[in-house]
């Protein structure tokens, strides 16, 4: 069955997979040399689970083929995906003729029908680019052309009246914008968690906490090294984000990816409802600039920075950055000031040369590249699961649908959505749901215990599933709360629960006085 | 319990000490139905975690710690018919005073109150509200959460401290972590003044030999999983950092206690008017907020310095919730109060010119010898005035005998003529 890539700028050749079946191989790479690896070879294994990982395993999990997905962290989404500003671009901004250019329009009108199969929090809020001066109008007419030829649809000019009736708080300074419609809002992180749950419902193995190691080609197949593990595989989809090079240079493919680093900054609640659209500045030609995002929540956060850095753990923030942020953000909106931030935080996009995604087959057989995907990523990744899936079933995989496809599980629960009377039902079959742990964000002990048994197994696991800890408060109320719970469920003590993984400790034990 | 009443004369919202106080005061105006609904699983509020002493000298006359006076507090309310909600949330207040309750063992609930007590306390600013550049590892909480974690759940925050903020909760926690051998490299405060109790400072750093860096401030935050080290750097008469002479210390613990903001989202919900210097509701003499029949006290309306100010100030807004919901009024008021020089914020912001109030004021900088003038009804020396020490003037009726106006200034001023007795 071949799919056939619709992909114009992406090349398929040289690419064929191994055999199925039982692999009985020794692996030379391996400590000792030797080692043997006996086991049912793996159709695809996909490395990275962030949300283009997620999105991909989710895809090849519909058909009826053995699929597994390997993540350093403990959790899926949390590189680069959960510091992501959760935007679904309308599909006009990025530049034409390059690959991220094509797939984020076909992306976009993806993600209405994904939210709804799974159930996450999916809002089409719009966008709004604004012109403070004719050279800027004059871009604005540019890529309102360049979005009508790519087919977006609904773009429009608006004068500075439009944009005074409909988005009251942006500067008085406003000489034009461009509304986009098909603009929206999601979770990173949920959609990154609804899809994987999908993904595991339906037969994903899924590995988490454990960083690949090496990859091995042995005979027709490849040998994934996870640690003691070795998994052999007809097919790496490499997802590995930031560390793509990493695992290019273990089948000796050179593709270099650096990271540029996103400040963004979180708001009080009390700034609501300021702006209902996106709204982005003028772009210059490299960066898109600093928008003002009305999240998915409610809360605003205001950013990203670009700033290329050479450590790839370089998560901080920094004062030029924040100065920066608050500047250009109130240059858009002026209501918007620095002592209602509650929380800052920064990503790393994976960067490609030519700033363009790296999506295909390589010279090395069986091994495909879904790599140097940043902005717009989120957006795309699910037009880079269907053109994955074109990939594989061109290199002569069986793609046959999978009969006994599991419906997606129902959305968790959020009580801070419910009205009075569905609360009162939810009660009645489970009190746990009047059992409020995070005060800030309204979470109850229910929705914790969902997320636990859906699989948070860190603190950081259980807030972005719930957001109990993301309120105003950051988790000065419900820290302990959600260790304990945690604690309880997974039957150690509280020590051992950790804010994201290994290293992260929280507190420690008291030291036996004699 | 397993049912509450629908109907209450007094509902009171937190059962920390301002809670329980507000409680008596209620029951002592007349009040039958009396409930208390708190979120923990026993009253107390964060008394239960404040296991050290200082508390109760003005209140009981008696030096107690933390439990114990909640303890006592419990005891008075114990002498009474009243009924107590806890591991409870109220969720929502309408402004015909419906409450609405939740809870693991009664479910939702809706209960009607004559008068409601909002005395939901507050909460610790964190690291977001100040904006530290750096990574954001573990290791990094308020120092009330690492209070609750030693004092109550018996965990240790980690081994090797820096806090920031010389609050009284940081100051604490400074000595309560060097009593488990934790090692406490300082205390850094942005502000050239301390901002806890000068008793705190004595007996919490100096006792210890904990260092306090004033006008000093963490500038840097680093380590990508564990907290590892933070950069602290003196501030200029601006507050701006001189990063070139920052230095760094290794760490793996910063406890942040850099202020507590009062905890007003119920207040929100009820369009209660409210006062931006204090962060919580605007209220009369007799801490009645903007919407009828629902009175305020304790950190809610203002952070306070000492539990026994919150207890004095909840049994009046008890005493007055009480006398609400049985039908009898006290004269409305009719002199506002407003801040003059160096005045912050003023509690209560009316007064009434026919009986005895006690006025808290908060100053905004540090004064030697000053005069406190009350309009220019009353005046009273005041031998040094400190940001982090509330002021309380009593204004008697006398002081108001003369005076026809509508609104009184109060102003603290300083005192440059020789002589003269200090009080």
């Amino acid at each position: 069955m071949s799919r056939g890539s619709r992909l114009s700028t992406i090349e398929v050749g040289g690419f064929r997979l191994g055999r199925a079946g039982i692999a009985n191989v020794t692996c030379a790479t391996c400590a000792g040399g030797g080692e043997r690896y006996v086991g049912v070879v793996k159709d695809v294994v996909v490395i990275g689970g962030g949300v283009v990982g997620c999105a991909i395993a989710r895809a090849l999990t519909h058909y009826r083929i053995d699929v597994a997905l390997v993540e350093r962290e403990v959790e899926v989404g949390f590189g680069t995906s959960k510091a992501n500003s959760g935007i679904i671009h309308a599909g006009h901004h990025t530049t034409p003729g390059t690959v991220k250019g094509e797939l984020v329009w076909r992306g976009n009108q993806m993600w209405q029908d994904l939210a709804n199969e799974l159930g996450f929090g999916f809002f089409q809020n719009g966008d709004l680019t604004i012109a403070f001066d004719e050279d800027e109008l004059l871009t604005l007419e540019t890529i309102e052309s360049i979005g009508k030829e790519r087919g977006v649809t609904g773009l429009e000019l608006w004068g500075p009246d439009r944009i005074h009736r409909e988005e009251p708080n942006v500067s008085k300074e406003a000489l034009a914008a461009l509304h986009g419609p098909t603009a929206a809002v999601v979770n990173p992180y949920e959609a990154c968690f609804a899809l994987i749950d999908d993904a595991v419902d339906n037969g994903l193995q899924l590995l988490v906490g454990r960083p690949v190691t090496a990859i091995t080609p042995e005979g027709s197949h490849l040998v994934v090294h996870v640690g003691d593990e070795h998994i052999a595989t007809r097919c790496v989809i490499n997802a590995a984000g930031l560390y793509a090079d990493r695992v290019c240079r273990m089948v000796g493919i050179e593709l270099p990816i650096r990271a540029r680093k996103g400040e963004e900054y979180l708001l009080d609640k009390r700034l609501s409802g300021i702006v209902r659209r996106t709204i982005f500045p003028c772009p210059t030609p490299t960066s898109k600039g600093i928008l003002v995002i009305p999240t998915y929540d409610g809360t605003i956060m205001v950013g990203p920075t670009a700033e290329l850095v050479d450590d790839k753990e370089d998560l901080s923030t920094t004062s030029a950055g924040a100065a920066h942020v608050f500047e250009m953000a109130q240059r858009l909106v002026p209501g918007i000031s620095e002592r209602d931030c509650i929380a800052e935080f920064a990503g790393l996009r994976a960067v490609a040369p030519d700033d363009d995604f790296v999506i295909g087959a390589t010279r090395v057989p069986g091994f495909i590249n879904a790599a140097g995907v940043q902005s717009p990523g989120l957006t795309a990744a699910p037009a880079i699961a269907e053109e994955i899936v074109a990939l594989i079933a061109d290199g002569g995989l069986d793609l046959s649908p999978k009969p006994d496809l599991k419906s997606p599980a129902p959305r968790p629960v959020r009580v801070s959505e419910l009205g009075l009377s569905e609360l009162e039902q939810l009660v009645f079959s489970d009190n746990r749901y009047a059992h409020i742990v995070c005060r800030c964000e309204m979470v109850t002990e229910g929705e914790i215990a969902d997320a636990i048994e859906r699989g948070a197994r860190t603190l950081d696991g259980v807030k972005f599933r719930t957001r109990a800890g993301m309120g105003r408060c950051q988790g000065g109320f419900c820290t302990s709360r959600c260790m304990q719970l945690l604690s309880d469920a997974h039957d150690v003590p509280i020590h051992d629960i950790t804010k994201r993984g290994p290293g992260t400790w929280v507190v420690c034990e008291r030291e036996e006085r004699t | 319990m397993t049912r509450l009443a629908i109907r209450y004369d007094v509902v009171i919202v937190g059962g920390g000490p301002g809670g329980m106080s507000a409680a008596i005061g209620a029951l002592e105006a007349g009040a039958d139905r009396v409930l208390i609904v708190d979120r923990e699983i026993e009253l107390g509020g964060i008394l239960n975690q404040c296991i050290h002493n200082g508390f109760g000298l003005h209140h009981f006359g008696e030096e107690l710690t933390g439990p114990e006076y909640a303890s006592r507090l419990i005891e008075e309310l114990l002498d009474h018919r009243i009924d107590v909600a806890t591991d409870s949330y109220v969720l929502d207040v309408d402004a015909d005073r419906t409450l609405t309750v939740a809870s693991p063992s009664t479910g939702i609930t809706r209960v009607q109150a004559g008068a409601v007590v909002l005395a939901m306390g507050a909460r610790e600013r964190t690291r977001g509200a100040i904006r530290i550049p750096g990574s954001r590892p573990s290791g990094i909480m308020t120092a009330g959460l690492a209070q609750k974690f030693v004092n109550q759940l018996g965990y240790l925050p980690g081994r090797r401290a820096v806090i920031l903020g010389s609050g009284d909760i940081g100051l604490i926690m400074a000595r309560r972590l060097a009593l488990e051998d934790v090692e406490v490299h300082g205390v850094y405060e942005l502000m050239p003044h301390a901002n806890g109790l000068t008793r705190n400072i004595v007996q919490c750093l100096h006792d210890f030999d904990i260092p306090l860096h004033l006008s000093t401030t963490v500038v840097g935050i680093e380590g990508s999983r564990r907290l590892e080290r933070v950069a602290v750097a003196p501030v200029d008469e601006n507050f701006e950092p001189d990063l070139a002479r920052a230095t760094e210390i290794e760490c793996d613990t910063l406890l942040v206690s850099i202020g507590l903001i009062p905890e007003n989202e119920l207040s929100a919900k009820l369009g209660l008017r409210m006062d931006p210097t204090t962060g919580g509701p605007v209220v009369s003499s007799t801490m009645e907020t903007s919407r009828d029949g629902v009175f305020a006290a304790g950190n809610v309306v203002h952070i306070h310095d000492l539990v026994d100010f919150v207890s004095q100030e909840a049994l009046l807004a008890g005493r007055c919730a009480g006398e609400f919901a049985t039908g009898r009024s006290r004269p409305a008021d009719n002199i506002r109060l407003l801040a003059g020089a160096n005045v912050a914020s003023i509690v209560p912001h009316t007064i009434s010119s026919d009986r005895e109030h006690v006025v808290y004021l908060r100053v905004r900088r540090s004064m030697e010898k000053s005069w406190l003038r009350l309009g220019e009804v009353y005046e009273k020396r005041l031998r040094y005035v400190v940001p982090a020490e509330m002021v309380s003037l009593k204004v008697r009726p006398r002081f108001l005998e003369n005076f026809h106006g509508d609104a009184l200034k109060i102003d603290i001023v300083p005192r440059e003529e020789p002589g003269g007795d200090d009080e």
